[in-house]
């Protein structure tokens, strides 16, 4: 197990040295001169120069991805070039923000999805079921950003229950960002919820046909053991990938979503990196995001080899 | 002696989209305790099927009517919770696949004793060691470590052995046994067979045998009953049925068998195909593949089952001479 993670930390290494080289790259391709931007309406050629030299951009391409590694490997992302702070402090604190949102969403993605997915499994056909893929057809097609904006009219507009946006930090004060998280969290659950009860049938509806279920009944077990131990632990295994796809998705930061609501996470931070060509900070971003993705991976290899004894991790 | 389990004019219907598929179209049998009740027939002929409604198994597609009386108590007035009840603690089931019919994320000793915790109310500890038991009973080596493996770590013939140990768990009066040699090797079938007679003979359990392998009918059973298409055409002891089979089709089952002294000569088949389960005759359902192929009541009327010796039943206008020398 011990040897199985570090041997997957160091695959992951070799992914993100990959993933800076490519947005690396991409960013030369990108039009648009960053430090006249800096500038703005002071520019004039000396001060021009001194900024390229001082962010090193005078530099040679191979010279200045290898200075960029370098310093990242201590943990120095480079300066923003609006703020001039550093990009590792910068990239950071928007952590929490969208580490509270994706997983207050997953969760409440979860409560809904799960219920409502085993439910239409075990009696597909039934009111229940209809209902089910009414709701998930219409979480599915309806875009998140007006889900967002009809929640905003009617929690905080209509019934004044919760404020329309903002973000409070949980170690602040946990009702205050509860009830900030709440509208952000719901909008994008509802989608995540509608893809999860959608595959948590699908996946119920295979096991239930299975041999060993039948078995099970056999046995003379009650219906509930039948689903729970039987139904549900295998119907689970490709359910958890779709969980941690959504999950890492979310990591990434809901762009969309965090700009409507104000919430000051990795989307909002990116979204802003490109409108000010601030690429430092975009970089840091797409490599927090990438390094996010790789760990939510590395911990569902580990949970199919708990839930699937067939695997096993060597 | 009341039987353990008997079903009387049992008929299962299979809702489909081409209308109802009549799968039993009335059938009676009854296995006595400790008796080996076999069900022969070709696949679809309903022999599963009856064994399934029987005991509340029935696809939820399928309308089952008639009587099953399980040790004397009739189960057809009974509720899903009364019959589940019953199902695990009085009757075990072996089905046909080992490799599907294990769930592959449970280890087998929680598998095997399941239905003990359940009807028993046996605690996890004394479950495991019960385990440990059933599993040297059914004779899987060091049984005190497989206990904790998993199915994909067992072969074929071991998981049948752990499904049969399985079935055992509650000591139930009745196994069934559905074609649970089908997709073992050779050797290994005859293992299982062997397996399932020992124990039989040591805890006095009831079998009904579903299988197409007339073989192992002949050296198991104490009474057979020969089915195709949803209905039974002959039944009756063993060594009535198979000495004097008096349905053309019975005979023509026998005569279908490889014989391995005959050496490279061609198989003996039946012409034909038995008819869909959607469009029974209203006459005898074998008349159009029959050899004796009687005359036109057998076309339009339904044989009725009628005795030919002491408990051997046929259902033909024209049962076959009895003479005992056609072996």
């Amino acid at each position: 197990m011990a040897r199985f993670v570090i041997r997957r930390l160091l695959q992951s290494a070799v992914v993100l040295l990959g993933v800076t080289l490519v947005v690396f790259l991409l960013l030369q391709l990108v039009p648009g001169d960053p430090v006249r931007v800096a500038l703005g309406t002071r520019f004039d050629p000396q001060t021009y120069e001194a900024l390229r030299a001082r962010a090193g951009l005078d530099q040679p391409l191979v010279v200045q991805y290898f200075d960029y590694l370098r310093r990242a490997l201590t943990g120095d992302l480079g300066v923003s070039f609006r703020s001039g702070r550093p990009v590792t402090a910068i990239v950071l604190e928007r952590l929490p923000a969208t580490l509270s949102l994706a997983v207050t969403a997953v969760v409440f993605a979860m409560a809904i999805a799960f219920p409502l997915g085993i439910v239409s499994a075990i009696r597909s056909g039934s009111l229940v079921d209809h209902a089910a893929r009414v709701f998930s057809q219409f979480g599915v097609s309806v875009p998140d950003f007006w889900m967002g904006i009809m929640g905003i009219l009617l929690f905080s507009g209509v019934l004044g229950w919760l404020p329309p946006s903002g973000y409070v930090a949980l170690t602040e004060d946990p009702g205050r960002w509860a009830s900030h998280v709440a509208l952000p969290a719901a909008t994008v659950g509802l989608v995540t919820a509608s893809i999860l009860t959608r595959f948590i049938r699908s996946s119920m509806l295979e096991v239930l046909s299975e041999d060993y279920v039948r078995t099970a009944e056999a046995k003379g077990l009650r219906t509930r053991v039948v689903v729970l131990r039987h139904v549900l632990r295998n119907a689970l295994i490709p359910v958890v990938t779709v969980v941690a796809v959504q999950l890492a998705s979310l990591l990434g930061g809901v762009i969309v979503i965090e700009v409507l609501f104000a919430w000051p996470g990795i989307g909002r931070l990116t979204y802003d990196a490109v409108a000010a060509r601030d690429y430092p900070v975009l970089q840091g971003a797409v490599l927090l995001v990438a390094a996010l993705f790789l760990l939510v991976n590395l911990l569902v290899d580990i949970l199919y080899a708990r839930l699937d004894p067939r695997i096993t991790v060597k | 002696m009341k039987p353990v389990l008997a079903v009387e004019d049992l008929t299962v219907t299979i809702g489909t989209r081409r209308g109802p598929a009549h799968a039993v179209a009335g059938v009676d049998w009854a296995v006595q305790p400790g008796e080996t009740l076999a069900l022969v027939g070709e696949s679809g002929s309903g022999k599963s099927m009856s064994v399934l409604a029987a005991t509340g198994l029935a696809p939820r597609t399928a309308r089952v009517t008639g009587r099953v009386h399980l040790l004397g108590t009739e189960l057809t007035g009974l509720g899903q919770d009364r019959r589940r009840r019953l199902r695990g603690r009085h009757i075990g089931f072996v089905f046909q696949d080992p490799m599907t019919s294990l769930n592959p994320v449970l280890t087998v000793g929680r598998q095997v004793t399941e239905a003990a915790e359940e009807h028993l109310g046996l605690t996890r500890r004394a479950a495991r060691s019960r385990a440990v038991e059933l599993l040297e009973m059914v004779g899987i080596p060091s049984a005190g470590q497989r206990v904790d493996a998993y199915p994909h770590q067992f072969s074929g013939g071991m998981r049948q052995r752990v499904v049969i140990a399985m079935a055992l768990a509650c000591e139930p009066d009745l196994l069934i046994a559905d074609e649970p040699t089908t997709a073992l090797d050779v050797t290994t079938q005859a293992q299982i067979v062997e397996l399932v007679a020992d124990l039989q003979r040591r805890l006095g359990t009831a079998v009904v045998w579903i299988t197409h392998d007339l073989g192992v009918v002949a050296g198991i059973a104490d009474t057979v009953a020969v089915m195709y298409a949803g209905r039974i055409l002959e039944q009756g002891p063993v060594d009535a049925v198979f000495g004097t089979p008096s349905h053309p089709y019975t005979e023509a089952l026998l005569a279908a068998r490889p014989d391995p002294a005959a050496g490279g000569a061609e198989l003996v088949t039946i012409a034909g195909a038995p008819p869909s389960p959607l469009d029974l005759p209203a006459g005898c359902a074998f008349w159009p593949r029959c050899p004796v192929r009687g005359d036109a009541r057998c076309e339009h009327e339904l044989p009725p089952l009628v005795p030919v010796s002491a408990g051997h039943q046929v259902r033909t206008f024209y049962p076959q001479p009895t003479d005992g020398e056609r072996r």
